[in-house]
């Protein structure tokens, strides 16, 4: 393949946003999150990151996704680490998302919006969250789902 | 501990998007012989105590995460290139911004691999910041440079999957020449 020039990148975008209009709808879209870390690169986040745009695409949910990276979200153990928010979904933080994982995710919980089992750690470890209320927030090992819980990043 | 080179490389230039700069200017370059990296940005910078401190893996400036003892960033590198007989260099200035520069003997057994370097360029470019970047990459009978805001500016955005899809297509295309 011949090097592309950034007039050919511009041009295959135009191309792109002809065949589907994105939709600019702020607050609609899905949001996915992977952390990169130094525990979430060193348990190979970057091939994670790989593997989710590559999966969006093979779904054909490119217009409809934000993929975005953060850093450690406190969950080190379980790395790589993955927060999804799914407009009408509660926001997940799913664990252990290594790359042959990733395509999975997206098929259930993108497409068929279900979640994951096994893969759910709920919300970022209680060290992370800056003022957390660290009563009521009970450690990261609780994998019981709650609504929305967003921690600071 | 990093497996790959490029995991290394991230790793650093994320210190650097984090650091408050308005630069980051990244190189890699790759030879028969060596891969040569530098990672250079003008953001907050550090002081002597704190370049002594950074290569220590039981400290962090613990604002991004209070209460947490570890930073483990540059201490991985500084290790993995004490093992396989590589060369490092850490300059800091307080205010003015850090640069890191270090070398892999690709000759070395113990050298890391490479790890695959256009999904590496895909990462850091979309890392969050607003900050420019460039990258400049060379091996034998390749040169490219990228930018940040021309990406940007091609793509409308760095964070659609619409526009990684095209922008990873892009940089599999530079890298393969």
């Amino acid at each position: 393949m011949a090097r592309m020039t950034l007039d050919e990148l511009r041009a295959l975008r135009e191309s792109k946003r002809q065949d589907l209009a994105r939709r600019d709808v702020e607050g609609k879209d899905i949001q996915i999150i992977v952390g990169m870390g130094t525990c979430g690169i060193a348990a190979g986040a970057k091939l994670t990151f790989d593997a989710l745009v590559d999966s969006i695409q093979k779904h054909g949910l490119e217009n409809k996704v934000l993929v975005r990276q953060t850093g450690c979200m406190g969950l080190c153990y379980v790395e790589p680490t993955v927060e999804v928010a799914v407009p009408g979904m509660p926001v997940v933080i799913y664990g252990k998302m290594t790359q042959d994982v990733a395509e999975e995710l997206v098929q259930k919980h993108l497409v068929e919006h279900a979640l994951l089992n096994n893969h759910i750690f709920d919300r970022p470890a209680v060290d992370i969250v800056a003022k957390a209320s660290n009563a009521s927030l009970g450690g990261a090992e609780g994998s019981a789902l709650r609504e929305s819980p967003k921690g600071g990043k | 501990m990093h497996f790959e080179i490029t995991d290394f490389i991230i790793d650093i230039v994320q210190n650097s998007c984090e650091a408050a700069s308005k630069l980051v200017a990244v190189e890699l370059h790759e030879s028969a012989y060596y891969i040569d990296v530098l990672v250079r940005d003008d953001g907050k910078g550090m002081d002597d105590r704190e370049i002594a401190r950074s290569l220590d893996p039981f400290v962090t400036d613990r604002h991004k995460h209070p209460g947490r003892k570890v930073g483990l960033g540059l201490p991985f590198l500084k290790q993995a290139i004490d093992q396989s007989g590589g060369s490092f260099s850490l300059k800091s200035e307080k205010g003015k911004g850090t640069e890191v520069a270090f070398r892999f003997d690709r000759g070395q057994i113990d050298c890391p691999p490479l790890g695959d370097v256009s999904g590496l360029f895909l990462s850091i470019l979309c890392l969050p910041g607003g900050q420019e970047m460039t990258i400049e990459r060379t091996k034998t009978g390749l040169s490219y440079v990228l930018r940040k805001s021309e990406l940007a500016e091609a793509l409308g955005d760095l964070e659609h999957g619409s526009s990684l899809v095209l922008l990873k297509q892009y940089l599999r295309s530079q890298e393969e020449g």
